[in-house]
């Protein structure tokens, strides 16, 4: 079974708490420009919403990478960079459709998200629920259900 | 470690930016924000400076928990010489600007001096300038300057800390507001901003925090973390409710004061409470409410977010207010609701917003026009003092048009805007002025909860609910239940939730936290985050020593133990209704057994044995 994070902005309050649990868990620090997961205000909506890599299965940042510095790990699918081959060329920063991978200056290296191997910090750390990290092949199940939900609330108003 | 180690000092005089080291010698005994801060003014300083003169200096200042995963470790304090009270001022905020301080690599900035033309401070990681305001943000809106920051600095991240044009022009509850509606609210401190010609400060921050231990540091935090989930106040109330969840309780506890503390009940409360901002409204079906929102690494996130109603006559034919911005507090559906008996939830939800946009303290501003409505009811102001505005008690219309007055300065929206005591003075009724040491007190009336009257009296910063929060243990039984109508026993209460709060108040960390936190779970995460040894005992200890030194810096600004008292209102005049009824606040019961513990003269003034304990 392959697992893919899963984000529910309705219910993300804006903490920051996965910023900070993912650069703990990579660089034993707290930084939120060193997170691979970025929390976006949408504040005249009342939205927040956490964004990260959503490990594309034909990676655009893998195919461009000219020094195959980017690998699938086989336990989890993410696609990781491998620093000691990055050169920092950046060329993966500009095949990404997403921007989720980025460019470290402090490093001279790129950075994205790796699942953490499979243990996501971000998901531990958020106080929510908003961030999980599920079966991919059924990622839409719970948004399903919440339909089927409502569907039979309707259902049962008008009978 | 966890201190950056670093402060910036800025005088605005000449226009340097200098980089200093910080006093390690004052962080270890004075921790961070508040206590740090405190410290640092009373040391550099006249306590007697005119509070808007070049002679005070405004701090910001972080704890050394701030921008670490510590739930809460939002804050940062601005600290300096208040303009409504003469004395010192500590306001502390929330939202995201503190931990950008902190990512940027410094634990306190320092203004001195005065500008000779309007600027502002932009931060980048480690470099500070000032620019040019004129002509550019000075005379904008807190959330015009923000956009306008950003977009001349091409940095979307950037966080910006502003005043409004209020501030800018001196009135005298000024707040300094950050990321939109998170705020420095009480005691002034934008208008010591305003006087330094100091227009906003902007941060961006890419660097990081670090702390000393980090395994044991994720073991105290995620055990603190789950202490707040697991309690019912930090876990369920303030989440679902945010700190509007009071509105009913202290309405029932005849503790609400109403139509400026003339009364301690109002029976619009139910109208202006948490269960009516989740309510859907018949105009539109939507919810006044529209989520709750947390400041950075705050694992409780009792923010609230709303919306006005579209049809509303504040917001019909202004779009611009349509948006989705910083909804109600407690405090503040009080101050403009009960406080002056105005029960309609989106008129008072528009003046929140408009006190975010403009930077005024909304405590103060619905104080001070409650004031107001009695002096009119009394017939001490009239129609046209009021410009045609018939200030009656309950009228919303009448409320908001002086709101948008005192905002815009005009009229007598500038008399307002010098707070309640010296509207008051002026017009002949200094006593309808529900102040102490010159700041008006908040949304819990002492007749009825006896605590908070010895909580305002003494507090340091003029009347304040957050010096020391005797309601938790009071009315909501956090964590021991006392009788809030019994004197005895307060005194002590109230010394120990004082010092306790220096602590939470200068490690980064937001008060709210001790509803669940004790001081084990605090101290557990400061000594690890820290080097050093921090106990339970110390933290204690630095909590007195802030106190006193707060003391000792009033003293010598000229305050003394006679300005240690309340409203005549709120001594002689019983309660008419709830379960106070017939009671005063008897704070002649208390203070003298407070100067006791505390090691203070009967007077008021702490002995040369007790500062010699607390090594000041």
């Amino acid at each position: 079974m392959q697992q893919c994070l899963n984000i529910d902005p309705g219910k993300c309050t804006g903490c920051r708490q996965c910023e900070l649990g993912c650069s703990f868990a990579h660089e034993e620090f707290f930084s939120s420009s060193r997170s691979r997961i970025k929390v976006f205000d949408l504040h005249d909506q009342g939205l927040f919403v956490p964004y990260t890599c959503t490990q594309c299965a034909d990676a655009w940042c893998m195919a461009a990478c000219p020094v195959d510095a980017i690998q699938v790990d086989a336990d989890t699918g993410a696609k990781t960079v491998d620093t000691g081959v990055c050169v920092g060329c950046k060329v993966c920063t500009i095949a990404c459709p997403f921007g989720t991978i980025n460019y470290v200056s402090a490093t001279g290296k790129v950075a994205k998200c790796d699942l953490c191997g499979g243990d996501p910090a971000c998901v531990k750390a958020c106080p929510t629920g908003a961030i999980s990290y599920i079966d991919s092949d059924t990622a839409g199940f719970s948004k399903m259900q919440q339909w089927v939900d409502k569907t039979a609330a309707q259902h049962n108003v008008q009978t | 470690m966890a201190w950056n180690q670093k402060v910036l000092r800025v005088d605005l005089s000449n226009g340097s930016c200098v980089n200093e080291a910080l006093n390690m010698r004052w962080a270890k005994k004075y921790l961070g924000q508040r206590g740090l801060g405190s410290k640092y003014l009373s040391e550099e300083i006249d306590p007697t400076v005119d509070p808007l003169s070049a002679d005070n200096k405004l701090i910001f200042v972080t704890g050394p928990l701030t921008g670490t995963c510590a739930s809460t470790s939002a804050r940062y304090s601005v600290v300096t010489k208040g303009p409504l009270t003469g004395a010192i001022a500590c306001s502390n905020s929330g939202g995201q600007m503190g931990a950008e301080l902190r990512m940027a690599g410094w634990d306190m900035v320092i203004f001195e001096g005065r500008s000779a033309q309007p600027v502002y401070l932009v931060i980048r990681d480690d470099k500070a300038e000032l620019h040019n305001a004129d002509g550019f943000i000075w005379g904008k809106t807190v959330w015009e300057t923000e956009s306008a920051i950003r977009a001349k600095h091409g940095d979307s991240q950037m966080r910006v800390a502003a005043i409004g044009a209020p501030g800018e022009r001196g009135v005298l509850f000024s707040c300094i507001v950050n990321d939109q509606h998170r705020a420095a609210g009480r005691s002034g401190v934008g208008a010591v901003m305003g006087s330094k010609n100091l227009k906003a400060v902007a941060v961006r921050g890419t660097g990081c925090v670090e702390v000393n231990d980090p395994d044991q540091f994720m073991q105290a935090t995620n055990a603190a973390k789950a202490v707040l989930a697991e309690h019912p106040v930090t876990g369920q109330g303030l989440p679902a409710y945010g700190t509007q969840v009071l509105m009913n309780v202290i309405n029932q506890s005849g503790a609400l004061p109403t139509r400026n503390a003339r009364d301690v009940q109002f029976e619009g409360a139910e109208n202006i409470s948490a269960e009516a901002m989740v309510e859907k409204r018949a105009t539109d079906n939507k919810p006044n409410l529209v989520r709750n929102a947390a400041c950075f690494s705050c694992t409780i996130a009792c923010g609230r977010i709303s919306q006005i109603d579209r049809s509303h006559f504040t917001v019909k034919e202004r779009p611009e207010y349509w948006k989705a911005s910083g909804g109600l507090e407690y405090e503040n559906a009080w101050s403009l609701g009960a406080a002056n008996g105005v029960d309609d939830l989106e008129a008072i939800t528009f003046i929140n917003f408009l006190c975010n946009e403009h930077g005024l303290d909304p405590i103060t501003l619905g104080a001070t026009l409650s004031a107001a409505m009695e002096l009119y009811d009394v017939g001490a102001i009239s129609d046209k003092d009021c410009g045609g505005i018939k200030l009656k008690f309950g009228d919303a219309r009448a409320l908001v048009q002086m709101a948008e007055m005192t905002i815009s300065g005009e009229g007598f929206g500038k008399e307002i805007g010098q707070g309640s005591k010296r509207l008051c003075e002026k017009y002949g009724h200094a006593d309808l002025s529900m102040t102490v040491k010159g700041l008006e007190f908040p949304a819990y009336d002492p007749r009825g909860v006896q605590g908070m009257g010895l909580t305002y009296a003494t507090s340091n910063r003029g009347a304040c609910h957050v010096r020391s929060y005797t309601v938790g243990s009071e009315i909501m039984g956090v964590p021991v239940k006392t009788d809030p109508h019994v004197t005895e026993g307060k005194a002590e209460l109230v010394m120990a939730v004082q010092d306790a709060t220096g602590a939470f108040d200068s490690a980064g960390v937001c008060i709210f936290t001790s509803f669940g936190w004790t001081l084990e779970d605090l101290a557990a995460q400061v000594d690890a985050a820290c080097s050093g040894e921090w106990t339970v005992d110390k933290l204690v200890e630095v909590g007195e020593r802030i106190w006193n030194l707060e003391r000792k810096f009033n003293l010598a600004a000229g305050l003394t133990g006679k300005d240690d008292t309340l409203p005549k209102r709120i001594l002689k005049e019983a309660a008419r209704t709830g379960p106070a009824k017939g009671m005063t606040c008897r704070l002649d019961e208390m203070l003298p057994e407070y100067y006791a513990l505390r090691g203070w003269t009967k007077d008021g003034v702490p002995t040369t044995k007790t500062l010699n304990r607390l090594k000041l």
